[in-house]
């Protein structure tokens, strides 16, 4: 039997349709792992009874016409899944079980897919280091005190750790790139809309999309093209043809424009990830794409931005929480308002109420004008330079993150250095476009640090080929030693 | 613009969030640096800006006014935090 332990999603797939291997074999290894990594804390929720069933099922059945025939799958704990807990890391919707399964998820168990669990993440996906999820930290694979990232840190951290063969995160500011940075995998977030929401625990509705998060770009384009699709459940869901990412995966990059963003040059930023991002940039130019220095001066203004449209969005979505038809209710207040206000107040983490108090601040009488409306402005103005540069150009490089991963607690005390994070992330989600992070190299301390890939709307498959191109010329191995198995 | 204690409790009771006094501090003196940090944007001239509201170039597709779902009554009830036959119970809002 080959080593499911060095297997991407693409081989263990291959594996099972040549028949050298059964789906319950499958599962039962990567159940195994699983058991063996509860240091880590990557699941909130494991349903192993149900993923050897239809592990079992499937071999009886043995339908090898989907795209993932018998694979077993972790997801984020943010996509509703039908009878099975869904948490979204809060302890509001600590016992909630959900009639209704999320439409990416089903598109996953339509193409053959088995489900293993429910990854820890950052509360409502409102963090970028794991840290404010009600189920505890998750400790990234790549060493004891390190932070994985987040919101999708569980996600990460089980793929790093290989306790799920590929997962599915999700990516409202970063949330999907930043972690796979931090993890030493691939994280795609794709064109606002080619995934459906629908069944998604809603965070900012404008910029939330699901993606793949995998061991390299082969999985990433297979893993994408099971997930997306049009679906008439979410109004912003775009009508088109499903796209063969895998199928047309290739490395002919030649001639293609890419930019470089001088704005990405930021103050401080370690050598290391200036070492990274050169070499990127001798990589695409060396495989025959023409690099071009380019502008987008409003991404200073990015993050500003996401700040006033994410929580102004998150305090209207997360409204539904009162304690009422599902979820955590305070047994403190005397009345109505009382109950809503306990409930609220006991069942929200700190980050949480952060950013329902600023959405509710930016909203109200007398600031919506000055804050959310000049936000929705500047956010018109940080797409007008993205489709400005993609006139002229193919794609974007840039790092993904400004650091590599950092211990735990190391930010918690400072909101604003905690969101800086996502400086490289954000300006994408706010224009609607796709980006992949794909494993750049190490900095001084052996720590990953991702490159990010950035195209117009709905050019997945251009970003996913120069990815595939930089990914064989980077060769990165990430050195992991299984130390939590002790 | 600055917020203040009072401010952050106003917004907290629009928010139907319970604060008490310590984090009624912490999280006034958190609200003021995060606004400080997005008021960056006065910088820029946006008066010629036309605001983006939605990233999706197309109006919402109407659909069929039609029940495509439904008759899970027992399943939707089961999460609820207290119930009584078929209605959710609240704490007394008639006097």
């Amino acid at each position: 039997m080959s080593d499911l332990n060095k297997s991407t999603l693409t081989q263990i797939t291959n594996l099972i349709k040549t028949k050298k291997i059964s789906s319950l074999e499958v599962t039962k290894f990567f159940i195994k792992n699983i058991e063996k990594a509860k240091k880590l804390n990557t699941f909130i929720t494991t349903c192993f009874e149900k993923s050897l069933k239809d592990a079992k099922n499937f071999d009886i059945k043995k339908n090898y016409n989907g795209l993932l025939p018998g694979i077993p799958l972790a997801v984020k704990d943010l996509f509703c899944t039908k009878n099975i807990k869904t948490t979204a890391g809060s302890k509001i919707l600590e016992n909630f079980i959900p009639a209704y399964e999320s439409s990416v998820t089903n598109n996953l168990w339509l193409e053959g897919a088995i489900i293993l669990g429910k990854l820890n993440c950052d509360e409502f996906a409102m963090g970028s280091s794991n840290e404010t999820s009600y189920f505890g930290n998750v400790i990234n694979p790549i060493g004891k005190n390190l932070v994985p990232g987040g919101s999708s840190g569980g996600s990460a951290g089980a793929l790093a750790a290989n306790l799920t063969p590929a997962t599915i995160g999700t990516d409202t500011g970063g949330s999907i790139r930043q972690p796979a940075s931090f993890t030493g995998t691939v994280g795609l977030k794709p064109t606002y809309g080619l995934c459906s929401r629908w069944g998604i625990v809603a965070f900012a509705s404008s910029l939330d999309q699901a993606g793949p998060m995998t061991k390299n770009v082969e999985d990433c384009a297979l893993l994408l093209e099971a997930m997306s699709g049009y679906d008439p459940k979410d109004s912003t869901s775009i009508n088109k043809k499903k796209e063969q990412y895998s199928k047309n995966l290739n490395e002919n990059i030649k001639g293609l424009k890419i930019g470089i963003p001088k704005e990405y040059r930021i103050d401080n930023m370690p050598k290391e990830i200036d070492n990274i991002w050169n070499k990127g940039i001798d990589i695409l130019k060396k495989s025959g794409a023409t690099i071009v220095n380019i502008s987008l001066p409003h991404t200073n203004y990015a993050l500003p931005t996401y700040y006033i449209v994410a929580p102004a969005e998150a305090s209207s979505n997360l409204a539904r929480y009162d304690g009422v038809k599902y979820g955590y209710r305070s047994k403190k207040g005397k009345n109505l308002t009382e109950m809503y206000e306990n409930t609220r107040g006991e069942g929200f983490g700190r980050e949480v109420k952060r950013r329902v108090l600023i959405g509710t601040y930016v909203l109200s009488s007398g600031y919506y004008d000055a804050y959310y409306l000049k936000a929705q402005k500047v956010r018109k103005l940080i797409k007008n330079d993205f489709d400005e540069s993609f006139k002229k150009i193919d794609a974007i490089l840039t790092p993904s993150t400004p650091s590599s991963a950092f211990k735990f607690g190391e930010k918690t005390n400072d909101p604003i250095s905690m969101y800086l994070n996502d400086i490289f992330t954000v300006p994408v989600n706010l224009a609607g476009i796709p980006a992949i992070s794909i494993p750049g190299g190490v900095d001084n301390k052996g720590y990953p640090m991702g490159l990010q890939l950035i195209a117009k709307a709905l050019d997945e498959q251009k970003i996913l080929n120069i990815a595939l191109t930089m990914e064989k010329a980077i060769n990165f191995k990430n050195s992991i030693n299984r130390w939590w198995e002790n | 613009m600055s917020i203040d204690k009072s401010q952050v409790k106003k917004v907290a009771k629009l928010s139907r969030i319970s604060l008490d006094d310590k984090n009624l501090d912490s999280l006034s003196n958190d609200l003021a640096l995060i606004l400080k940090f997005v008021e960056q944007l006065n910088k820029l001239d946006t008066n010629n800006v036309k605001p983006l509201n939605s990233i999706v170039d197309k109006s919402l597709e109407p659909r069929k006014d039609q029940v495509n779902d439904g008759k899970i009554k027992e399943e939707i009830l089961k999460n609820s935090p207290d119930k009584n036959e078929d209605f959710f119970i609240v704490p007394k809002v008639v006097e």
